[in-house]
């Protein structure tokens, strides 16, 4: 058993920057790398791809991260961890085996399934409510149910000589405490140590959020070099106490005030902090600047796992239609709302809700002419929902009218039409769960 | 004085749930945001975004305060006519507070 493990985090969701992930499987000296690519809404969107095709629907990125990360993480050994098999891990996986016969680098590749229940709750969607509303899950119109998984298949993975794992939905820490667990040796029914690990997981799963990003202000927040900013790595020990740092030499910075408003980020209730692991308690943590650029995490603690596995259900929500258009100068905004009353009356025996919004600075005449007018320049941007694309493209169509129709001197008439997923989530039983790890070989 | 003179914060967001963590730039400061930024208080001054309760935690260890505002995010993430969906930008409104 280790003492010391060194854990980076290369990635906060699907689209982040690659760089940083590779100066970290480069220059790192980590033992392991996670990176975590799955919001909320992520793996519905894959879902929906998936339907579409079914090669994909796992992250868009996978390849590109993938063929740049790998040679680094063979000559460093390092073990990749990742979610970017989001709704179709084992696809992700061959596609990985792929990359390596072509780069001729031999690896194994386990790819954890088991968190597609989609076909479970379409079964009992009448019976089943939505934690939010509810409501029963018939009430939706349903494409993906996602359960979030914790440590155990990543686990039983590690033990295998496979160096990259690759997940579908799994809690965001368990990505980080399944290596502790496997790398210490830890009893999954030490709560405490449980606590300690998700708590250090928590602190990296958002990447350059631990490392000045979205933190620095340019005033009272002042961060280095914010356009090299490094993502994190933590050197965690056996007692569940850790050091979260970064590469030297990247920017950003790892301070008290980075780590404090991490450790809260999107926290319920930091005293019942709810993962497949444990119920942890984020109220007991010490944070303190132990160096340069370090932050030591101590403490931390939990109780039981929950009975139950939070589960993401995706939905065909509606049709968001958008649209917007500019006014410039003597009474742009009188223009601007001029303009809103008349898309009222012209849209509002069509759709419910009519969003209205003003916006703008300087997008127009690029140096602001006439400072006296406040404001010079209004962007109106409308928004409502259709239940079809037509419906929903009017708002749109509306707003560029506005030329010919509308108040003087509209100009750049923008319209949009997407498609929207909603996320609602449900409890189920543990045991309906029966995570698997299939190997691949390269 | 406003808040953002003393502290910081950001914003997180669950389905249609909004956290707003406070951070006083000096550990001192920690024990008088406890008197003066109350959930009331708060809720007060986000009466326009926060439809409903707002629940303080207090992180004595660290200093902070956390504020889980219900019912604060137009109907949630997903489905919101929003520009900014995930009320990402709240944490700002928030640091507006007159203390």
């Amino acid at each position: 058993m280790k003492s010391k493990i060194r854990i980076g985090c290369g990635a906060g969701f699907s689209g982040d920057r690659i760089e940083p992930a590779i100066i970290l499987a480069e220059k790192g000296e980590l033992d392991y790398l996670v990176l975590e690519c799955l919001a909320e809404r992520t793996i519905a969107l894959a879902q929906k791809r998936k339907l579409l095709d079914p090669s994909k629907g796992y992250d868009p990125l996978l390849e590109k991260r993938i063929t740049t990360l790998l040679p680094h993480l063979v000559k460093n050994k390092t073990r990749l961890i990742t979610n970017m098999g989001a709704a179709n891990p084992i696809t992700a996986a061959q596609t990985i085996i792929g990359i390596a016969n072509q780069q001729n680098i031999k690896i194994k590749v386990a790819a954890i399934t088991g968190d597609d229940v989609l076909s479970i709750i379409k079964q009992q969607a009448s019976s089943i409510m939505d934690t939010e509303n509810g409501k029963p899950l018939s009430a939706y119109n349903i494409i993906s149910a996602n359960a979030y998984m914790g440590v155990d298949a990543i686990v039983e993975a590690l033990q295998t000589d496979a160096q990259i794992i690759i997940t579908g939905r799994v809690a965001d820490p368990s990505l980080f405490l399944a290596a502790m667990i496997h790398e210490f040796g830890w009893n999954t029914n030490d709560f405490d140590l449980m606590g300690k690990g998700t708590v250090i997981g928590h602190l990296l799963e958002c990447a350059g959020q631990v490392t000045g990003g979205y933190f620095a202000d340019g005033v009272h927040k002042k961060v280095d070099d914010l356009d090299k900013l490094g993502h994190p790595f933590a050197d965690v020990f056996a007692d569940g106490s850790a050091i979260i740092s970064k590469v030297e030499g990247t920017g950003g910075v790892v301070n008290l005030q980075t780590a404090k408003e991490q450790l809260l980020y999107e926290v319920m209730n930091p005293h019942e902090y709810f993962t497949p692991d444990v119920i942890a308690d984020f109220t007991t943590v010490h944070l303190k600047e132990s160096g340069k650029n370090k932050v030591q995490v101590s403490g931390g603690s939990g109780k039981q796992k929950p009975n139950t596995y939070k589960a993401s259900i995706g939905y065909k929500a509606y049709y968001l239609g958008e649209g917007e258009i500019s006014y410039a100068g003597q009474a742009a905004y009188e223009r601007a709302q001029l303009a809103a009353d008349i898309l009222q009356k012209r849209l509002q025996n069509k759709f419910k809700d009519l969003r209205i919004d003003f916006i703008g600075i300087n997008a127009l005449h690029n140096s602001t002419l006439d400072y006296n007018i406040s404001p010079y320049e209004i962007r109106l941007r409308i928004a409502a929902k259709g239940t079809t694309e037509g419906e929903a493209a009017l708002i749109g169509e509306e707003v560029e009218a506005l030329y010919t129709n509308g108040p003087a001197g509209g100009g750049g008439a923008r319209k949009y039409v997407n498609e929207v997923i909603g996320i609602v989530s449900t409890l189920i039983d543990r045991n309906i769960i029966s995570p698997q790890v299939t190997i691949f070989e390269s | 004085m406003k808040l953002f003179e003393i502290a910081h914060s950001r914003a997180g967001d669950k389905g249609n749930t909004l956290m707003l963590s406070l951070i006083p730039y000096k550990e001192a400061d920690y024990e008088m945001l406890c008197t003066k930024i109350t959930s009331e208080k708060v809720k007060a001054h986000l009466n326009k975004i926060v439809q409903g309760e707002i629940i303080r935690y207090e992180l004595t260890n660290i200093s902070s305060l956390l504020f889980v505002c219900y019912n604060a995010l137009s109907g949630g993430v997903t489905t919101s006519l929003a520009l900014d969906t995930h009320g990402k930008s709240i944490s700002y409104a928030l640091l507006q507070m007159e203390i």
